[in-house]
């Protein structure tokens, strides 16, 4: 079966495995070690990345830009950056070694990836930005919800 | 390869057909496609839950204090140790299936039965813990007092522990004792027979109210997350008057409507989200066994082609991938 030839290294070519089962492995690894390093951060909490690691920028439009270019930084605490940021390593290789997206043709991997990628940054933004909007009503607004 | 319907067109020139998009298989592209689509539906559930978060950013329940059991392990607070669990069980049973793809590449029958045998297994075990950790969040552990604005007070002490002043949850019942009540369930046999009610709750507000007078100690928490990432801790007299003032109902555990741990959207969101991601592991672990049948009995072996152990691989992974986002956003962040 010639067709069924697979792409053996990882990490730009970093690390080339010698079979398709090896690989499975070295995959099994890192998926472990990116698992085990997010249940230590999530047990421990370390206090200086229960902060966001950047200030908001003061200022006129060009501020504004600034906190809308920086905000994953400005806005969320560092921990669930890092944990957002481990998530996709994480899904990033299982779609690519589990699924064999690595194997496929450049065309499937794009019409898959930029697809949901793009719808889904689309609806996070959409419901997160009101979600955000609500609750600065409950806060700022004239109603209030605790009695 | 002929054998398939799919893979078996006789004229091989473009026009007539021959042509396969992506040069994938029409069965895997078909799997692709349902994966999109899956995909956008769990985001829509996440994002939908990211959005009640956002809406009560200062008043959402703490994971790490809610989900802290762990089967056999009566008493002890271990946050995230069996989640983590749960999620190398799926990981593992993932990296099952794709050696069993690849063994099916290979034409190694039994290697395949072996490998799907321990996906399965590896399935079952992760549904049988999400069921496992339903149950322990259905049934509570502390028990709170809802008030009228439909907020949550939980009770405590603080305590010492390693030479740090920590506040501790105490369950109701321990301060507790239930007043002979005059009033009853009402059960369509006794009352109008169109009509009845679910159970009692065990206490009222106000044998509660005399427990927590009666005990110097014990402080209530509202839901409210003070700037240091911590729910407030009430002083004594304001824990007596926020409770005799706004008190409503015990609540114990959580289900659709009351959540002893803050916003009941949150249990909701639970439900929903794992529930449906629990069904796609459920289907997922049916459609691995009648595959696992199949390979038994040689279907592909006589079609000389493992491509549908391929396929329900795919949906397999998905399911891997949709947890290892559930695990990140209802765990950890």
């Amino acid at each position: 079966m010639a067709e069924h030839s697979h792409k053996l290294e990882i990490f730009r070519g970093l690390i080339k495995f010698k079979s398709n089962t090896q690989k499975i492995w070295g995959v099994l690894l890192l998926l472990s070690i990116v698992t085990a390093i997010e249940v230590v951060l999530g047990i421990y909490k370390p206090a200086i990345l229960m902060t966001p690691s950047m200030s908001p920028f003061e200022g006129g439009f060009t501020a504004t830009l600034l906190n809308i270019l920086f905000s994953a930084f400005i806005y969320t605490k560092s921990l669930n950056l890092i944990f957002i940021v481990l998530t996709i390593i994480k899904a990033y290789y299982i779609t690519w070694d589990f699924m064999h997206m690595r194997d496929e043709t450049k065309s499937l991997r794009r019409v898959v990836v930029w697809t949901a990628v793009f719808l889904i940054c689309y609806l996070i933004f959409i419901l997160l930005q009101e979600g955000g909007y609500i609750e600065s009503i409950y806060d700022n607004g004239f109603i209030k919800r605790d009695f | 390869m002929n054998t398939t319907i799919s893979t078996s067109p006789s004229n091989d020139s473009t026009w007539e057909g021959g042509n396969r998009p992506f040069r994938a298989s029409y069965g895997k592209l078909m799997m692709w496609f349902f994966i999109v689509s899956d995909a956008l539906t769990f985001s829509g559930f996440l994002a939908a839950y990211g959005f009640s978060r956002f809406k009560y950013i200062d008043y959402w329940p703490i994971a790490d204090e809610v989900f802290t059991h762990v089967p056999f392990l009566h008493g002890q607070e271990l946050p995230m140790i069996y989640v983590a669990f749960m999620t190398f069980i799926l990981i593992m049973s993932s990296v099952t299936m794709v050696l069993a793809v690849d063994a099916g590449h290979e034409m190694k029958k039994n290697k395949v039965i072996w490998y799907m045998f321990f996906t399965i297994l590896g399935g079952a075990i992760f549904v049988g813990s999400q069921a496992w950790e339903w149950a322990t969040f259905i049934k509570g552990d502390y028990g709170a007092v809802q008030t009228k604005g439909g907020n949550i007070l939980q009770f405590g002490e603080y305590k010492n522990v390693n030479g740090e002043r920590v506040f501790k949850r105490v369950p109701v019942e321990d301060f507790t004792i239930a007043a002979a009540s005059e009033r009853i369930q009402h059960e369509s046999k006794k009352g109008i027979w169109f009509s009845s009610e679910s159970s009692l709750p065990e206490f009222s507000v106000g044998d509660i109210y005399k427990g927590l007078n009666s005990n110097p100690d014990i402080l209530v928490r509202t839901q409210t997350i003070n700037s240091g990432g911590e729910k407030t801790v009430l002083s004594r007299e304001e824990s007596l008057i926020q409770l005799k003032k706004n008190g409503k109902r015990y609540v114990k555990g959580a289900n659709l409507e009351v959540n002893e741990y803050g916003v009941p959207l949150f249990a909701d969101f639970f439900f929903f989200i794992t529930g449906f991601h629990g069904f796609h592991v459920f289907s997922g672990v049916v459609i691995n066994i009648i595959i696992f049948f199949n390979v038994i009995i040689g279907t592909y072996e006589r079609r000389k082609d493992y491509e549908m152990v391929e396929k329900v691989g795919l949906y397999w992974h998905f399911v891997d991938l949709v947890w290892v986002f559930v695990f990140t956003f209802f765990y950890l962040v």
